[in-house]
């Protein structure tokens, strides 16, 4: 769907990509993570043709990126606003025609999505007049009102409240279901990782880790388990694990364990059994967040 | 439809919608209407309130009393000089003028009021007095009344243009006026419209809606529908304005001063009407406006009136980009005024006295002074070659600002919350892609 090759984005004196390459597959939901000032917002751009790289090339759908590509790109950008003194409807007609809409089909589109989002009413109110919100609602219709195959969100859920967060992310999902190919953009990388099936980390200009979010996690494992169990474990010294952590509440004993490589999850339950009753075992998945500064500090 | 079209479409729309340019529209040829009214009016009835002079003469040089003028009117008193002292002080607007035994031998006249008189009413006595005195002088001399009725040279330039297509009336007075009046128009427009460009620039940076808008429209298309949307709606504005006044003016002149110039006609003798109808009041001025070659000023108006304003939009256009509130704008308004003012005022100062000059040439030559300079000396007829490079270099000028804006541009509507140097456009300016 969308291929980044050794993207490189030189400003006056700094770097804000360094030879960033990334695969966005088709139909996926992809999380573009990294704090503030990593070069999000400047691979963003890039794909939307605001700006050019340096050296490197954007592929869409196999083809090299050029402006017919804008049509089939919806994007919601951080730094979003609309024009205060003109009419909502107007607006989105107005921004759906500049992404090649036709009149008519825009009309009907933004009908469709205005119902959808109950905001009907709002057609001929102005911009000035609608709380923050409601102004994201309609910024959100604006990012896929026409159609496009690839949506890209930057930091999309910064300053939407929970509900219209949700409503939100119900939407996108199901515009991922029929077919849509999603970009996030965050720096808030647990807000994401649920969603995404795969990632990219940039961090100072470089991407550091990319793939699907079940092999990094497979990647990043530990064999690390949470067991909580009733009784008292009579040998706490043993080959098969070691104790990270160990406490208690009520009748509950918690217990974080790093299993020895020789040793299956299996093995430690089977091991237990004998010992206790277990409640709980789990294993203990690092988070985006974790992984991530894990690869910072090496 | 082409994406360029549908933002000017947008920026035309939206500001010819809005009451201020409505208002706009009719505000200003009502002003036109009203103040050539008055003109009218004023010639017509020569202001109120003429003021009346009493005279006391003692000399006895003036005993046939004084003329009434337009702005005087004289009345001979033969009252004691202390009583008519007396009614000057009662009364606050009456003048008393005391003419001395010696005045053929350099006595001072005395003017009286409680208000300091006029200038016009001043030298209106002092043109009398002095034709009076000299007439009595030359009398004295042996030059009798009749031979002095005879000399009395008038001369009146009637300046005509010499050209290939035979001779044509001109008035220097006119042309100056309609020069002035298209060099003063041009230059405000250059700057409200170009203000224009230039909020509007700075509203899409801070409501944000700047990206979403070029992650669909080059940032160049952009700019560039933004600058002609808004040219258009200058051009509207003057088309509306040309019109209506000139509905208007017609309508005036017919409607609320046809009978007051008829009155006037008949009031003077028969021999005065004929003058009078080439030269009456009111008709000398549309006479004058007449002789003004309207069809070659006016496209000539629009032309430099949209070269001019998408040369200095386009850097307006640029600072706009670069700021995040109109407060900051202030540095980088410098460079773009001072060619306007500099032009503004050599136009009123020098241009319009020596217009064929060779620092009027280079001015009216010159992109960036070219469209102000250029109104002021064309009434005064400028060769067609010098005309046609004058254009072509200011469509040139505006495709190099243009030029240099876009690239600025481009990064400036990107960059929020950075306060920004000459240094930094500059750096900018070089940025790729």
């Amino acid at each position: 769907m969308l291929s980044i090759r050794n993207i490189v984005k030189q400003y006056a004196n700094h770097r804000a990509l360094d030879n960033v390459s990334i695969e966005v597959e088709k139909g996926s939901v992809f999380g573009l993570l990294g704090p503030n000032g990593a070069g999000k917002t400047s691979l963003i751009r890039i794909i939307n043709q605001i700006t050019g790289p340096d050296s490197g090339e954007v592929f869409f759908n196999g083809e090299k990126l050029n402006p017919s590509h804008i049509s089939k790109i919806g994007y919601l950008p951080e730094e979003r606003g609309l024009y205060k003194k003109m009419e909502i409807g107007e607006q989105m007609l107005y921004l759906a025609q500049l992404k090649g809409m036709s009149k008519q089909d825009a009309t009907k589109r933004i009908k469709y999505w205005f119902e959808k989002m109950e905001i009907e009413s709002w057609w001929k109110k102005k911009v000035e007049d609608l709380s923050k919100g409601m102004q994201q609602k309609v910024q959100f219709v604006a990012t896929v009102v026409h159609d496009p195959e690839l949506i890209i969100l930057d930091e999309p859920f910064s300053g939407f409240d929970p509900v219209n967060a949700q409503v939100i992310t119900n939407e996108i999902l199901e515009l991922n279901r029929k077919g849509a190919t999603i970009i996030f953009s965050t720096h808030r990388m647990e807000s994401v990782e649920q969603l995404c099936d795969s990632i990219a980390l940039i961090h100072k200009s470089k991407k550091i880790l990319d793939g699907k979010v079940k092999d990094i996690k497979n990647l990043y494992r530990s064999n690390t388990y949470r067991i909580g169990f009733e009784g008292q474990l009579t040998s706490t010294e043993n080959t098969m694990f070691e104790i990270l952590d160990q406490t208690a509440d009520n009748d509950l004993n918690y217990l974080t364990v790093k299993v020895q490589e020789k040793y299956s999850a299996n093995d430690v339950l089977k091991f237990l059994i004998q010992e206790v009753q277990v409640n709980e075992f789990m294993e203990v998945i690092p988070s985006m967040n974790d992984i991530f500064i894990q690869n910072v500090k090496n | 439809m082409n994406k360029t079209l549908l933002i000017i479409q947008r920026e035309y729309l939206s500001r010819v919608k809005k009451k201020s340019f409505l208002l706009m529209t009719f505000l200003v040829p009502m002003l036109i209407i009203g103040m050539y009214a008055l003109v009218i009016a004023l010639s017509i009835n020569g202001g109120d309130n003429v003021p009346t002079v009493e005279v006391i003469d003692d000399s006895g040089i003036f005993n046939k009393g004084l003329k009434d003028k337009k702005s005087v009117k004289f009345h001979l008193s033969t009252e004691p000089l202390d009583q008519a002292k007396q009614k000057v002080i009662a009364d606050d607007g009456a003048f008393l003028l005391h003419i001395p035994k010696d005045i053929a031998s350099g006595g001072n006249l005395e003017l009286f009021s409680q208000k300091k008189a006029g200038l016009s009413v001043m030298s209106t006595i002092e043109d009398q007095l002095n034709d009076g005195l000299r007439n009595k002088m030359l009398q004295d001399a042996g030059i009798d009344a009749a031979t002095l009725d005879n000399i009395k040279p008038d001369v009146n330039i009637v300046s005509k243009q010499l050209t290939l297509e035979g001779e044509k009336d001109s008035s220097s007075g006119a042309a100056m006026a309609v020069g002035f009046a298209a060099a003063i128009l041009i230059y405000m427009s250059l700057f409200i419209y170009g203000i224009q460009v230039m909020r509007g620039i700075i509203e899409e940076k801070t409501s944000r809606i700047v990206e979403v808008v070029i992650s669909s429209v080059r940032p160049f298309q952009l700019m560039m529908g933004k600058i002609i949307g808004i040219g258009l709606v200058g051009l509207t504005q003057f088309l509306l304005w040309i019109i209506l006044s000139g509905t208007l003016m017609t309508v005036a002149t017919n409607v609320l001063f046809k009978d007051k110039m008829e009155a006037v006609k008949s009031e003077m003798p028969a021999a005065q009407q004929q003058i009078a109808a080439q030269s009456g009041p009111g008709t000398d001025i549309v006479k004058a406006i007449q002789t003004v070659e309207w069809s070659y000023i006016l496209p000539a108006f629009i032309i430099f009136f949209f070269g001019g304003y998408m040369l200095y939009s386009a850097l307006f256009a640029a600072v706009g980009s670069a700021v995040d509130s109109d407060t900051e704008t202030q540095q980088f308004m410098l460079p773009i005024t001072l060619p306007l003012l500099f032009t503004y005022i050599m136009s009123f100062s020098f241009i319009v006295n020596n217009p064929d000059s060779s620092l009027s040439f280079w001015l009216s030559i010159i992109p960036f002074t070219s469209p102000i300079a250029m109104m002021v000396r064309l009434p005064f007829g400028v060769p067609m070659w010098e005309l046609a490079l004058s254009i072509v270099l200011l469509i040139g000028g505006f495709i190099f600002t243009t030029w240099v804006a876009s690239r600025i541009y481009r990064i400036g509507i990107l960059m929020y919350g950075k306060k920004v140097s000459f240094k930094e456009l500059g750096k900018w300016f070089m940025y790729k892609g």
